[in-house]
């Protein structure tokens, strides 16, 4: 049977030079980055071309990566790092309404401990008004952390304006990036312009699961959450991940090489199943930006459940999610769509759709037949 | 080294001529759920006691036994070699690890081993000094102890005092067998339960309703029946594919008699199914009340299009009580993961809660029931599931 594959913002397949790179170091480069002796050298020269990769990938310094185990790792890292670090500067804190668990839930715990966190709502299209954003900010506010894409519906948020919107009220104040969605994925600012902190993951660009940095602006000071061994200037201890750094490094190589050609590609693979499916399928409701992250579309389709029609596609070879991976496991709804202002139908009936450089139109063109087939028969059931 | 296990049975030895068959099926039932651990268990039958010889670890011979119907006691013996010296420092043991202070006692001694010198009585008596010596606050009493010591002398002595609770309950497949209508809910595993605790084999049948219910809710099944396995051994779980009769129930059936329907063709088909693999009943986790479905009316409604009993075990239970026999016999956890066993889109908006049998004959005449029940049957995958061990 054929196999689509349109789920690659939970994760992707790893590269194949990115998965031989892991390899090799397991089996060859496995010496300890701080070890003393030759097999620690070369295992540090490995990591050191990995972190050369990634910060010149993000325009930025060397000196500025830092790596973790992955965006979750990483968004905590930020945001209480910089939290507990400003504490005496101020306890106030900004972030929206449609982030990641892995900022929601910190800034929830944040709030627990003490500290007083806005929430910046988004219009029906999933972005933050700047507006707003300027109205909350206080002489209190020590960071604001912004999504560049979100994960579930891709709007890519107004980064640029966000950024100089907090640094021209006050250059003290932190800017925390979850660019987990964005990284490798579209062209990033500039030199991370005031951006003080950016957070990224591996596995969503095509290497190993459990590898992600964090970006942190030279001078700026954030406090460890995991105490050790003192790897990575103290800022996050535990023997380095080499295998998965040297992966992430390779892969994100691929990645940079090609930017501009797969966004292109998947750009049009996008608008390619947007408007299949605006033709093809009576109501279905298009969630988020038409525009927006090359990689991410969302529909609703009224009149079915988005559990059942994604088991009905993966029945046909095609895999999608409702909403988030993330989200689907709790069986709750996406806090995303109901943030944008969708209905209780529209919010059970979504699918996201997330796309690779690898897909071929023909997979598109099989996806929303199939998807046509489906949405039909469903609707014979639950639409009464 | 090999320990002995004594298995005290209660019931089964109540029951006049048929007590061999009910000790042979129990012995089976030990062995089975012993031999992953020890091939070589020995089994020895006196009166209303078994005893259990074998070389597997202590906790894992408890936690199976615990597990075998039919069980009243378990009491693990401590051995040791045949002297009077050895056999009156395991008394000191056995009866050190029981709460003793201030109670009465009496130790009871058996012989079956002629070639050791000393009788009986005169075993009991030295033993009983011994620890009268050796403990205070410890009286004896021979006609109502509070604390029994039971010596046997065989080629070693074995010496034992602790009662571990069994199940209870009748040796499993001495009461036939029955099909189990299960669900991936709380209800239907713990109906197995107290059938299997009367003595019934239970084998399973699942409706799966792919796409309207995922691969995880049928992996969650799986798992239940992995749990169950352990108090029946190996089972045969049966899959039937059931989204066609449902898509035709849905689209032929009035809305809010859906439920109704799809219980009926259930009934039907799992009526068939047993039949081929010689069950004599079906069951159900039915509680009466708990949801449209199991309304007096509702269950005569599915009870009509069967000719085999259909047993309700949990039929006067709340759902407390319920969740409490699902939490010691250990499906609790897995019942409540989130994967929903019977999908909401055929769930009607106000379901019929007293259907009269008219009205139900009148739903059913839009749908060919024979040939949704041919369309059940004939995709039906059988699994075979291992204890959970």
């Amino acid at each position: 049977m054929k196999q689509v594959y349109l789920d690659n913002s939970s994760t992707t397949k790893v590269l194949d030079e990115a998965a031989k790179a892991v390899f090799d170091v397991m089996t060859e480069n496995y010496g300890n980055p701080s070890s003393l002796h030759k097999k620690g050298i070369e295992s540090e020269k490995l990591m050191r071309q990995a972190r050369g990769i990634i910060a010149s990938a993000l325009d930025v310094n060397s000196k500025e990566i830092y790596f973790t185990s992955g965006g979750t790792e990483s968004n905590n890292l930020a945001i209480k790092g910089a939290a507990y670090s400003l504490r005496r500067k101020g306890n106030h804190l900004i972030t929206s309404t449609i982030e990641h668990p892995s900022v929601l839930e910190v800034f929830r715990a944040l709030e627990k401990e003490g500290f007083k966190v806005t929430y910046l709502r988004v219009d029906k299209d999933g972005f933050v008004d700047i507006e707003e954003l300027k109205e909350a900010l206080t002489p209190e506010t020590v960071l604001v952390s912004i999504m560049y894409v979100n994960n579930e519906v891709g709007s890519i948020q107004p980064i640029k304006d966000a950024a100089k919107a907090i640094k021209d009220q006050n250059k003290d104040t932190l800017f925390h990036v979850d660019a987990v969605q964005a990284f490798g994925k579209i062209h990033l600012i500039q030199g991370l312009k005031d951006i003080d902190l950016l957070s990224l993951s591996g596995h969503k660009i095509y290497a190993p699961k459990g590898i992600g940095a964090l970006f942190v602006r030279d001078g700026v000071r954030i406090l460890p959450i995991l105490h050790g061994g003192g790897q990575e200037t103290g800022i996050r201890s535990g023997t380095e991940n080499l295998p998965g750094i040297v992966g992430l490094g390779v892969a994100a190589e691929t990645c940079f090489k090609n930017i501009s050609e797969w966004q292109s590609k998947m750009s049009e693979l996008k608008k390619r199943l947007m408007d299949g499916i605006l033709k093809e399928i009576p109501d279905a409701v298009l969630n988020g930006p038409a525009l927006g992250a090359p990689h991410i579309l969302n529909f609703s389709f009224p009149g079915t459940r988005g559990e059942i029609l994604l088991h009905a596609l993966e029945a046909k070879g095609i895999y999608v999610s409702t909403g988030s991976a993330c989200s689907s496991h709790k069986g709750g709804k996406s806090h995303v769509l109901a943030a944008l202002g969708k209905s209780h139908d529209e919010q059970d009936s979504a699918l996201r759709f997330s796309l690779s450089p690898y897909i071929l139109p023909e997979d598109i063109d099989y996806t929303v037949r199939v998807l046509g087939i489906e949405v039909a028969e469903l609707r014979k059931f639950v639409r009464r | 080294m090999e320990s002995l296990y004594l298995i005290s049975f209660g019931e089964i030895a109540l029951k006049g001529a048929n007590r061999p068959f009910f000790e042979r099926i129990l012995m089976q039932g030990i062995k089975k759920a012993l031999t992953p651990f020890d091939e070589n268990v020995k089994l020895q039958k006196t009166h209303g006691r078994i005893y259990c010889f074998t070389k597997a670890p202590r906790e894992k011979v408890m936690d199976s036994l615990k597990k075998v119907f039919g069980i009243v006691y378990i009491s693990p013996a401590k051995s040791c070699g045949l002297n009077m010296e050895e056999i009156n420092n395991t008394a000191l043991e056995v009866m050190k690890s029981q709460k003793y202070t201030g109670k009465t006692f009496k130790v009871e001694t058996r012989r079956p081993n002629k070639s050791f010198p000393i009788k009986s009585p005169e075993v009991s008596r030295q033993v009983g000094a011994h620890l009268l010596m050796n403990l205070d606050n410890l009286k004896v009493d021979v006609h109502h102890p509070q604390i029994r010591i039971d010596v046997e002398i065989r080629e070693k002595a074995f010496l034992y005092s602790e009662r571990v609770p069994g199940p209870g309950g009748l040796p499993l497949g001495c009461n036939g067998k029955a099909m189990l209508l299960l669900s991936g809910g709380i209800d239907s595993p713990v109906a197995a339960y107290m059938l299997m605790k009367r003595g019934v084999e239970i084998e399973p049948i699942y409706f799966h309703s792919f796409p309207f219910t995922s691969d995880r809710a049928k992996e969650k099944v799986i798992d239940l029946c992995r749990i169950l396995a352990m108090y029946s051994g190996q089972t045969r779980l049966h899959v039937v594919n059931f989204t066609e009769v449902l898509k035709q129930i849905g689209e032929n059936a009035p809305n809010e008699f859906l439920t109704i329907m799809m219980r009926r063709m259930m009934v039907r088909i799992a009526q068939q199914v047993a039949e081929r693999v010689g069950a004599k009943a079906l069951v159900t986790g039915e509680s009466l009340g708990q949801v449209a479905s199991q309304t007096l009316e509702a269950l005569s409604a599915t009870n009509e299009v069967a000719t085999m009993p259909i047993f309700r075990p949990l039929i006067g239970f709340d759902k407390i009580e319920i969740i409490d026999i699902a939490r010691r016999i250990g499906t609790y956890d897995i019942s409540i993961e989130p994967y929903a066993d019977c999908c909401t889109v055929f769930v009607p908006q106000h379901p019929k809660t007293r259907p009269d049998l008219s009205g139900v004959h009148e739903a059913e005449s839009g749908l060919d029931v024979g040939e949704l029940k041919e369309q059940g049957l004939k995709d039906i995958e059988i699994i075979n599931v291992y204890p959970h061990i």
